[in-house]
């Protein structure tokens, strides 16, 4: 094959790719985010009635068999400080200026919870190369497969919400993330408990829950009057272990995990804005469904792989006949 | 410290031993005791044993007033199991004036208070046991034909010190709950400008009355007082941050009902409604009545109730949860911005993880150029 030959051969396979995926990226750009699974379970966390007790991070850890963080000598306590390899629920504070008033964004201070949100449609599922991470058909949990995990670390930069966690300390490390205490030999849920950390919350806080009964609480929540006094029930929403009477917080009008990205089962309420509570800036479309459109458009029909080989193998040509041909080309 | 001889300088207590009817090493044990639960030396302990001892006919008259409450304060008083606590009490202070302990009644009674009022006047020391209340002119609570809203203040007119001892008389305590038929008050609330000392509780402990009274004895001043006007030394930590089961607070283990493992098992009593995080007082060391053996409400496994917090005791509903008002240590809290320093490798591992990968690449180097020199050594020697 004489070499302009093959030159044209090969753009005239690459225009027509490109075309094809110009043709067909309309229909793939237009992958809507998943839809909400109302029987998934989730969680609820209302900031203004955290106490800042640490119950739930002290249970995690027993649950999921993981070590305290210590940063000091003085090696007394969990001292974790965000989401880590050791760490998959963590109790955060927001202050500001005197810090005396709770729930106040001037002077006050808050509480705010870091664990997986359990996405509806996850950024870390859809980057997972090996499905290491799945949602459960059933439950709607994000479940992590060390089995299948081949370390690529992809899934840490595709959460908005900096939660999966990689051992960088270890040979051979894993992901490790929040997976509802229904990973394997755990199954909390599936034996028909709740979570470590809603079973341990004294106030309710961290209330368990499937998606659809806890996004009904928290409306049910932020439209109360402040003042008046609410039933706060704890525990398992479909069952409380019991109930407790407090004053209705002044509650932002907001609830962090109904529609951002697609939503979220777990879901957070408060009196102060959410981007105080570090979450981050996040549009109804979630990330998946994007990035989906244009990866799974490069790839559909192998176009990418076919462009990419034209490509190579002109190179090639190229290479092997400058070499046998001498000064020709 | 006890146990240890007090300095005292040759001072003679021989009148204070036939005067009390207690040796000289137990009265000055109890001098030593109240003056450490107050946090003052060991100097200041002497000054107290010499203050009783040496001057007996400067005991300060006291007039005692009851109002709407259950006597249980002036009940602790009495039950408390201090070393001769009685005796020194009733000799270290003139008991003018005491509905429950006078041994008189009626008339006469009252024409003494009366006497002993204008002699003191502006010395003698009042102590307010019970709410007063307000409504109706106050004829809700009446005395010898006079409502205790008007004997409350004719009484503070020449006190030099008042004290409010009890949460009813600090303010208001159980009659002041709602709806408060009685517009029952506490007595700093019926008193405005005069300087009044609060001993809250439900009945209050009898160490932080003594306490108090001791140091004005001794030092001719009230102690430090906090915002409230409760007595520093004694009301000045949250029980939360001194109790024995906050480690289990801490880890998150809690009794969820009377009677439960956890509840067996001594677990923090928050679920249960224990005011604790949000109480002011020394209950945690002193426990209750010198009784000793961990017996204060906490200590035998009932939620604290918060009697000596005003808006918390008798107002908020007595299981409902407690609002957890400071954390101290090892409640302490990352902020949103933190992020987890990556420390699973120390400097000495990441040097000499370094010096294995360095050898390792320089072995490698060294490796391929022998592979590259090999062939043509070899064909350099065939040739």
């Amino acid at each position: 094959m004489k070499r302009r030959e093959f030159l044209k051969g090969a753009l005239g396979t690459s225009a027509a790719t490109v075309c094809g995926v110009m043709a067909s990226s309309k229909t793939a750009e237009a992958r809507p985010n998943l839809e909400v699974n109302d029987n998934a379970v989730g969680m609820l966390y209302d900031s203004t009635l955290c106490v800042g007790c640490k119950a739930c991070v002290a249970k995690c850890k027993e649950v999921n068999d993981m070590s305290p963080v210590i940063e000091s000598k003085l090696e007394a306590w969990d001292e974790a400080r965000d989401l880590s390899g050791d760490t998959l629920n963590v109790i955060k504070v927001y202050k500001n200026g005197t810090a005396k008033t709770k729930d106040a964004e001037t002077d006050g201070f808050a509480f705010e919870k870091r664990s997986c949100m359990h996405c509806v449609d996850p950024g870390c599922v859809s980057a997972c190369p090996v499905t290491a991470l799945e949602i459960q058909q059933k439950t709607g949990i994000i479940t992590y497969n060390p089995d299948a995990c081949i370390g690529c670390r992809t899934c840490m930069t595709a959460c908005p919400y900096n939660v999966p966690q990689f051992e960088y300390d270890k040979t051979f490390g894993q992901i490790h993330k929040c997976q509802m205490c229904n990973q394997k030999g755990v199954e909390r849920i599936d034996k028909g408990q709740m979570t470590g950390c809603a079973e341990a919350c004294p106030t309710g806080a961290t209330l368990f829950g499937t998606r659809k009964q806890l996004l009904e609480e928290a409306k049910r929540r932020t439209a109360l009057k402040p003042g008046d006094i609410y039933n706060y029930p704890m525990g398992d929403l479909s069952k409380p272990d019991s109930y407790h009477e407090k004053p209705v917080p002044n509650y932002k009008d907001h609830i962090w995990g109904e529609k951002e990205a697609g939503g979220t089962n777990v879901m957070h309420i408060s009196s102060i804005s959410f981007d105080k509570l570090g979450m981050p800036p996040l549009e109804e479309r979630s990330y998946a469904s994007m990035s989906e459109g244009v990866q799974h458009t490069l790839y559909s029909y192998l176009a990418l792989p076919a462009v990419a080989l034209a490509g190579l193998s002109f190179v090639v040509k190229r290479n092997i006949d400058s070499d046998g041909e001498g000064g020709d080309s | 410290m006890a146990e240890q001889e007090l300095d005292t300088g040759g001072f003679d207590f021989s009148e204070v031993e036939k005067r009390l009817g207690v040796t000289r090493r137990t009265f000055l044990k109890y001098c030593a005791g109240v003056a450490a639960s107050l946090g003052l030396s060991t100097s200041s302990a002497v000054a107290m044993a010499k203050a009783i001892a040496a001057k007996p006919q400067m005991r300060p008259p006291v007039i005692w007033l009851h109002g709407q409450e259950c006597t249980g304060p002036t009940e602790s008083l009495l039950r408390s199991e201090q070393p001769s606590l009685e005796h020194l009490l009733l000799d270290m202070i003139s008991l003018d004036y005491h509905q429950t302990l006078d041994t008189g009644a009626g008339h006469k009674v009252e024409e003494l208070k009366k006497k002993s009022m204008k002699e003191n006047h502006g010395k003698y020391l009042l102590v307010v046991e019970g709410a007063i209340p307000v409504k109706d002119d106050g004829v809700y609570c009446k005395i010898a034909g006079e409502t205790m809203l008007h004997i409350t203040k004719e009484a503070a007119e020449g006190a030099a010190a008042i004290v409010a001892f009890g949460s009813c008389a600090s303010w208001g305590g159980v009659q002041s709950a709602s709806p408060n038929p009685t517009g029952a008050k506490g007595t700093q609330a019926v008193l405005p400008g005069k300087p009044v000392v609060n001993i809250p509780g439900c009945p209050p402990n009898p160490a932080n009355f003594l306490g108090t009274v001791l140091y004005f004895v001794t030092f001719g001043k009230l102690p430090p007082l906090d915002q409230q006007n409760r007595p520093k030394w004694a009301y000045g930590r949250l029980i939360h941050e001194n109790c024995y089961r906050r480690p289990h607070f801490d880890a998150g283990r809690f009794a969820t009902e009377f009677g439960d493992e956890g509840h067996k098992l001594g677990y923090c009593l928050y679920k249960l409604g224990c005011k604790g995080p949000e109480t002011y007082n020394n209950c945690p060391s002193l426990e209750f009545n010198n009784v000793g053996g961990g017996v204060w409400p906490i200590g035998v496994g009932h939620p604290c109730f918060g009697c000596s917090e005003e808006g918390i005791g008798f107002n908020k509903p007595m299981f409902a949860l407690a609002n957890v008002e400071t954390h101290t240590p090892p409640n302490s809290f990352p902020t949103i911005e933190d992020r987890q320093q990556d420390t699973g490798i120390s400097p000495t591992a990441a040097a000499l993880g370094g010096a294995a990968a360095g050898a390792a690449i320089g072995a490698s180097l060294m490796a391929a150029k022998k592979v590259g020199n090999t062939p043509e050594s070899d064909s350099g020697s065939d040739g």
